[in-house]
């Protein structure tokens, strides 16, 4: 699960409010390299809930890679950034994109109910009592 | 991508090989699953009322090579049910083939935002197969294992800067396109409707669906009266040729008559 993936995922378990966002728990994580597309992460930023992606990263323990704040645009996307070891948008680029969470846990905010993520794989799933 | 090609892609995958009576899983086969994307990528294009807009504003992803699905900037689309995955993408380009044979009726949504894709199945196993399957591929595609009812993707409402872009994207919904092959609801009735029914809920643009043609009276007055439908039409009928996958199966292989729809979903609708 990258974090992409992350930032739009919501539980739906009874009690929840908005179930969102959900706390990662990452017990084990890989990164994969990827080819940046400037194009598909400018279409993408005004989607990502950045406080959300923020609290992700800091909780794999990469407090460092996203500031608080979100950048602002001509920042991100300044010519030549997109070549730059280390820029904003690699950055971004790279929690997005290239962090996979295997195993570990996603925790819903309001109820404190544990989705597993088992070899990569969140298990979203509710008891027929949850729903 | 010819539908030839199309139809040679899928066919090099793996068959799901346990299919589950409770879910209605079948195998969406190479013929039926390629002329299905094949017709929808025709159509795709001219859903896109928004297309001009974000071509002005400069935001279009890079999709230059390609004149299928997903057009839309960051849009994403959504794909329920089977071998549609691989073909979305394989119609898309150069990200070439991906996964799965998450086969089957069961639950199985496809997010795809550009190269992002997100498969959402009920079936463990079949999300099992779709990650081997993936991995023989070197397709990275993030999955989850949830239910139809159950599934809680947050599309993105509050976020003012989008609030402008709601004349494009509906009411703030980011999934545009829904393509599936729901379960007919021969053994859970009603389970078709179900499948409709999320589809025309979450997306902007449209959802294309396989039914089974003796159901079309039905099918379109429920759309129209229930679903927030604006517009529903069979697009073509289709052959489905379905193997003998179980053992109550008194033939070896049946032919069904489907009819390949297309609805527009009320994107107007306020949110909420």
């Amino acid at each position: 699960m990258r974090l992409l993936t992350h930032n739009m995922l919501a539980s739906n378990v009874r009690g929840a409010t908005t179930g969102y966002p959900l706390k990662l728990e990452a017990a084990k994580w890989v990164t994969k390299e990827v080819e940046l597309n400037a194009d598909f992460i400018r279409g993408l930023l005004p989607k990502i809930d950045w406080r959300a992606l923020v609290a992700a990263t800091r909780a794999l323990g990469l407090p460092e890679l996203l500031p608080e704040e979100q950048p602002p645009e001509e920042e991100i996307f300044a010519e030549g950034a997109a070549g730059v070891e280390g820029s904003a948008i690699r950055r971004i680029h790279h929690a997005l994109l290239e962090i996979h969470v295997q195993e570990g846990s996603l925790v819903c905010p309001d109820t404190s109910r544990c989705f597993p993520i088992d070899k990569g794989i969140p298990n979203m799933m509710l008891h027929e009592d949850e729903v | 991508m010819k539908l030839k090609q199309l139809e040679g892609l899928l066919g090099g995958l793996t068959q799901f090989p346990a299919p589950k009576v409770e879910l209605e899983q079948y195998p969406t086969g190479p013929h039926i699953a390629s002329r299905m994307l094949y017709t929808v990528s025709q159509c795709c294009t001219f859903d896109s009322d928004a297309f001009p807009a974000l071509l002005r504003e400069g935001r279009m992803l890079s999709f230059s090579s390609w004149d299928g699905f997903g057009m839309r900037c960051g849009g994403f689309v959504v794909i329920v049910s089977g071998i549609m995955e691989l073909g979305a993408i394989a119609t898309k380009c150069s990200f070439g083939s991906a996964s799965t044979e998450l086969l089957g009726y069961s639950l199985y949504v496809v997010i795809y935002i550009d190269r992002h894709v997100i498969g959402i199945d009920i079936d463990p196993q079949a999300l099992e197969l779709a990650q081997q399957n993936a991995a023989d591929l070197e397709l990275d595609i993030d999955l989850i294992w949830s239910g139809i009812k159950n599934l809680n993707l947050k599309v993105f409402q509050s976020i003012p800067s989008l609030l402008a872009d709601r004349k494009i994207f509906g009411a703030g919904f980011h999934i545009d396109t829904v393509v599936m092959n729901p379960p007919f609801g021969t053994r859970k009735k009603g389970a078709d409707m179900e499948f409709l029914s999320m589809g025309l809920k979450v997306a902007s643009q449209a959802v294309y669906s396989l039914h089974k043609t003796s159901t079309r009276e039905h099918i379109k007055k429920t759309a129209l009266r229930d679903y927030n439908a604006i517009h529903a039409e069979v697009l073509c009928e289709l052959r489905y040729d379905l193997p003998q996958t179980y053992k109550f199966h008194k033939k070896k292989e049946v032919d069904i008559a489907v009819d390949l729809w297309r609805f527009v979903p009320n994107a107007r609708r306020s949110s909420s």
